[in-house]
């Protein structure tokens, strides 16, 4: 449960939600002044979504109890590496969380 | 004009329907996770509506989970948005004649998905009526995430512990992942992300996803460079 203030939450959510919108509008507000995107800015780009998104599960899976645990023993890790073997068979959001769950529930009643 | 704009409009919605399906977990998961984090209904409802972007806000509910510092859960959200600045190049050219206001509406609904479907659409056909069928795609897909937001609200309050379904959040985005890995640079980069995240996450702020995410970048641009 999160300690952050209710009003700092509020704030936060304000932010974030200008963010995000001043990102989705930059091209379609400043176009005519400028036609394309430099082609290093745009590759540059295209590593973001792999990047964040694999620095975003990686901690996930890799700690367990505190500590880096890239063992057998570590469930979330087991778990986790069949809900990559069904996202790249069947590219499919909810037979992914599929497969990572009920794995992780087999693990966790051994 | 009346019935183009009405066809434009069914077209979107007709090619974002499968769609739909695919992001309700979504939606169903951030609101679940929004309470379990703390947050109230209202917070998470809120959030859907004045984000709008699936992976940056399960990022955000999780940082606000582990009491982040407010600074570094915008910069994730800003980090994992940035892709839309992409799209907004991207599709800029393809809304040349429409009106800065109606440019200002059309940028809250430009999302993976109405990007997708839109310059697919706008690339093979001239008659569209181009506005109306960004609204088409993107109305339907705004209802489905703000709505199902609130049922993941309303149902994560029955839903016990045990189930470990904090475990959906990291197993959406390896759903979101897994297709970004098209080419080898991608892989490389989310390699290099993985490692540094898992080598940063001690660090305070949870500073460590900044780290992973600069890395990451860095190295699948070299990699990119180099092939």
């Amino acid at each position: 449960m999160t300690d952050i203030a209710p009003v700092t939450l509020w704030a936060v959510l304000v932010a974030a939600g200008l963010c995000t919108y001043l990102l989705r509008l930059s091209f379609l507000a400043v176009f005519g002044r400028i036609d394309e995107l430099p082609e290093r800015a745009s590759a540059a780009l295209g590593y973001v979504p792999p990047a964040v998104l694999a620095a975003l599960v990686a901690p996930s899976l890799a700690y367990a109890d505190g500590a880096v645990a890239l063992t057998p023993g570590n469930e979330r890790l087991i778990a986790g590496g069949v809900a990559i073997a069904v996202a790249w068979k069947v590219e499919s959001v909810l037979a992914t969380i599929a497969g990572g769950l009920v794995t992780l529930w087999i693990l966790q009643s051994l | 004009m009346e019935r183009e704009r009405r066809r434009s409009f069914v077209a979107g919605a007709a090619d974002v329907g499968p769609i739909l399906l695919g992001i309700l977990p979504f939606a169903l998961i951030a609101g679940v996770a929004a309470v379990e984090a703390g947050m109230t209904g209202i917070q998470a409802v809120a959030m859907s509506v004045f984000v709008f972007a699936g992976a940056s806000q399960l990022a955000a509910i999780e940082l606000i989970e582990q009491n982040a510092h407010a600074l570094v859960i915008v910069g994730t959200v800003a980090a994992i948005n940035l892709r839309l600045v992409m799209y907004s190049a991207s599709i800029a050219p393809y809304l040349r004649s429409v009106s800065g206001r109606e440019r200002l509406t059309l940028a809250y609904f430009l999302t993976d998905q109405v990007y997708a479907v839109s310059v697919t659409r706008f690339e093979g056909e001239e008659g569209t009526s181009r506005v109306w069928y960004f609204l088409g795609a993107g109305l339907p897909l705004w209802v489905v995430w703000v709505a199902g937001t609130w049922i993941g609200v309303v149902l994560g309050a029955g839903i016990p512990d045990g189930l470990s379904l904090d475990f959906a959040v990291p197993l959406t985005f390896i759903a979101l992942l897994v297709p970004n890995l098209s080419d080898r640079p991608s892989v490389i980069a989310a390699a290099a992300a993985s490692i540094a995240a898992v080598a940063g996450a001690g660090l305070p702020y949870n500073l460590g996803l900044i780290v992973g995410a600069v890395a990451g970048v860095a190295t699948g641009v070299v990699a990119g460079a180099v092939e």
